[in-house]
């Protein structure tokens, strides 16, 4: 009989991500509504160590399996080792995180599982002791709600980063750990060759609390310049619009919209921006829009909280030392 | 060299989406429908190689007759040939359904290399690719910005959050495609393409000729299905600051500050 909730964490250069605090702090209130246990299973190399501190969160108990083999995300050896885990644990629900290699993890496992997986969710709850999801489509044009079919378990859905609630860490909750008994394979048919880090440690677009983004209206890379200022002032980071992208001011990974990243920070400034639809289909989500353009007309005024009709190159410059001031100040 | 791209057909990201009478699907009536723009990617990478590599072409799509379209427009961009699977049996089929529906299908196909977008920008599920891999027991190089073929190995960048990993694996493999248009500038279809288009052969299969039962797929075997949908709630448009530039940029800053606090 399937019980309990468990979620799979991700860990990256000796660190669990923010996104598996995330994930442990829902499972924690889906647990609780259920009245079962909240389990945790921990992959990674030299993850041991840190696996009680899950506890923090909320976790009841963690299944570790650390191995220098897992050093890197590949799903080859990842997904059966997580499989093997889950075997034995037999939850109603499992959580896992909607980043980048959280996503291309759910999928596989999911189908080595024969299970339901709703991707990339924003709200979860239990009804009946079974788990309803919501989750965006189409970019966040629109939203859709998922139930599993009856005795279909596990029941599983990857979260979206920078969206669940993260609990207070109690400091004074460690999880039990324990080693799983599973066999790490080699995975002879997938190798991780390289990783370079991206220059300047920037912040990824989908876990930026703020975000500065450039449109075709900035009229060449140089100008972006004066956004990367603004954006390391903000403690944010860069994004662009396709325009910008196709134009080559921009690398393709700042790109926002529809066929780009879907963003959801606290604040979103989109300098020479017009609003097409797939641009505010990605980040129409985020809690505060201001839009700086010198037409009147421009679509993302209809979308933004503060619309400064000017243009940018006068603008901005006086808007950063503005807030320049502010930062000196408080 | 044979190449199989999954191509998906979804609504113009134009579409403004409505929702339909059921309230748990969009309304298609005057949908225009388009090739899922990461597939588009997943094309035009595998037709790179056919140059490169003399490869075969094939492109393998389900849906109903409309989708024709899209893998005519695909063929008309190079590709070889084209099998779709029609099957009224597989409407409201979960990911993993329409997985099983494409990885039979695919069992019936020759291929050493199988493309796709990593997603399909209507469901936006980043499921349906790596599942096919899983069920037909290849491995997947996910999100790919780039893709070549290095001594019978495929080789892929993939960008995760502040990084970029460069990824290799053996064939029989699944790449599913990320990055953006202006990675990989899909091209356009050109007059004699179309032309040639009309000419190449297009299979239309059924879950029979797969040696699939209608209860493995479709609404029936799905184990997660959408119940409700919703509109996010429409956002009002909020004020324009008015005065001179430099008061403009105080206020801006203020109102950032106290009121919305997230500077
Ligand atoms: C299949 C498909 C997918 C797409 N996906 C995406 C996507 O993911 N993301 C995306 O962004 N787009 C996407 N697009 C493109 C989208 O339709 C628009 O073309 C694009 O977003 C426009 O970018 P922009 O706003 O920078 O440029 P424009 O629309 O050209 O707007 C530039 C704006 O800058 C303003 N401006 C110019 N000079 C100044 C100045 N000196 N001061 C102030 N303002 C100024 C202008 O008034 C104008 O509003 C997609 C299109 C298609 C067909």
């Amino acid at each position: 009989m399937a019980q309990g909730v468990c979620v799979i964490t991700e860990f990256r250069e000796g660190a669990f991500r923010r996104v598996s605090f995330e994930i442990a702090s829902e499972g924690r209130r889906l647990a609780d509504e259920l009245g079962e246990p909240l389990l945790a299973i921990a992959l990674g190399a030299g993850i041991e160590s840190l696996a009680a501190g899950l506890g923090n969160y909320g976790v009841d108990k963690v299944y570790v399996v650390d191995d220098p083999k897992l050093e890197d995300y590949r799903a080859e050896i990842y997904v059966p080792a997580a499989a093997e885990v889950l075997k034995s644990l037999d939850p109603k629900v499992i959580l896992t995180a909607a980043s980048v290699d959280g996503k291309d993890f759910s999928a596989r496992l999911a189908a080595r599982l024969g299970a339901g997986l709703a991707t990339d969710c924003t709200e979860l709850k239990m009804e009946g002791g079974s788990l309803k999801a919501k989750r965006p489509m189409y970019a966040g044009k629109a939203f859709a709600w998922y139930e599993w079919s009856d005795g279909s378990w596990p029941q599983m859905a990857s979260c979206r980063p920078n969206v669940m609630d993260c609990l207070a860490p109690d400091t004074s909750k460690n999880a039990e750990v324990e080693k799983a008994q599973v066999e790490v394979a080699e995975g002879n048919e997938t190798q991780v060759l390289n990783i370079e880090k991206d220059a300047g440690g920037k912040i990824d677009l989908t876990e930026a609390e703020i975000i500065v983004s450039g449109g075709r209206g900035m009229k060449g890379p140089e100008n972006f310049a004066m956004l990367e200022e603004l954006a390391t002032l903000l403690g944010g980071t860069v994004g662009a619009s396709r325009s910008a992208v196709d134009s080559g001011w921009r690398p393709h990974a700042d790109q926002v919209g529809q066929t780009g990243k879907v963003v959801t920070p606290t604040l979103y400034i989109a300098c020479g921006i017009s609003g097409a639809i797939q641009h505010l289909a990605g980040m129409g989500s985020s809690k505060y829009i201001v839009a700086v353009n010198k037409d009147p007309e421009a679509p993302i005024f209809s979308k933004a909280d503060y619309g400064v009709v000017e243009d940018l190159f006068n603008f901005m410059p006086v808007f950063i030392e503005e807030v320049k001031t502010l930062k000196s100040t408080c | 060299m044979d190449i199989v791209v999954l191509v998906k057909q979804v609504p113009d990201t134009e579409t403004k989406i409505r929702i339909g009478g059921d309230g748990k699907t969009i309304d298609t009536s005057d949908v225009k429908w388009i090739m899922n723009p990461y597939d588009e990617y997943a094309v035009e990478a595998a037709l790179r190689l056919q140059e490169n590599a003399e490869a075969t072409v094939t492109i393998l799509s389900m849906g109903p007759e409309r989708v024709v379209e899209s893998i005519r427009t695909a063929l008309a961009m190079g590709a070889d040939q084209g099998v779709l699977v029609n099957d009224p049996a597989t409407e409201g089929s979960d990911a993993l359904g329409k997985a099983k529906v494409l990885a039979a299908a695919l069992r019936s196909l020759d291929f050493d290399l199988v493309f796709c977008g990593h997603r399909a920008v209507d469901d936006d599920e980043n499921q349906v690719g790596i599942m096919v891999a899983e069920l037909v027991g290849i491995p997947h190089l996910g999100l790919a910005v780039s893709v070549e073929l290095v001594d019978g190995k495929v080789k892929i960048e993939r960008p995760i959050e502040g990084a970029r990993v460069t990824l290799e694996g053996t064939l029989p493999a699944l790449v599913t495609f990320g990055g953006a248009h202006a990675v990989w500038n899909p091209r356009y279809a050109s007059l004699p393409g179309i032309m040639k288009a009309k000419k190449k052969p297009l299979d239309t299969k059924t879950l029979a000729d797969l040696g699939l039962s209608p209860n493995d797929v479709g609404a029936g075997g799905a184990t997660i299905k959408v119940t409700s949908m919703e509109l996010p709630t429409e956002r009002q448009a909020g004020r324009l600051l008015e005065g001179e530039t430099a008061e403009k940029a105080k206020e801006l800053v203020r109102l950032l500050h106290e009121e919305a606090k997230v500077i």
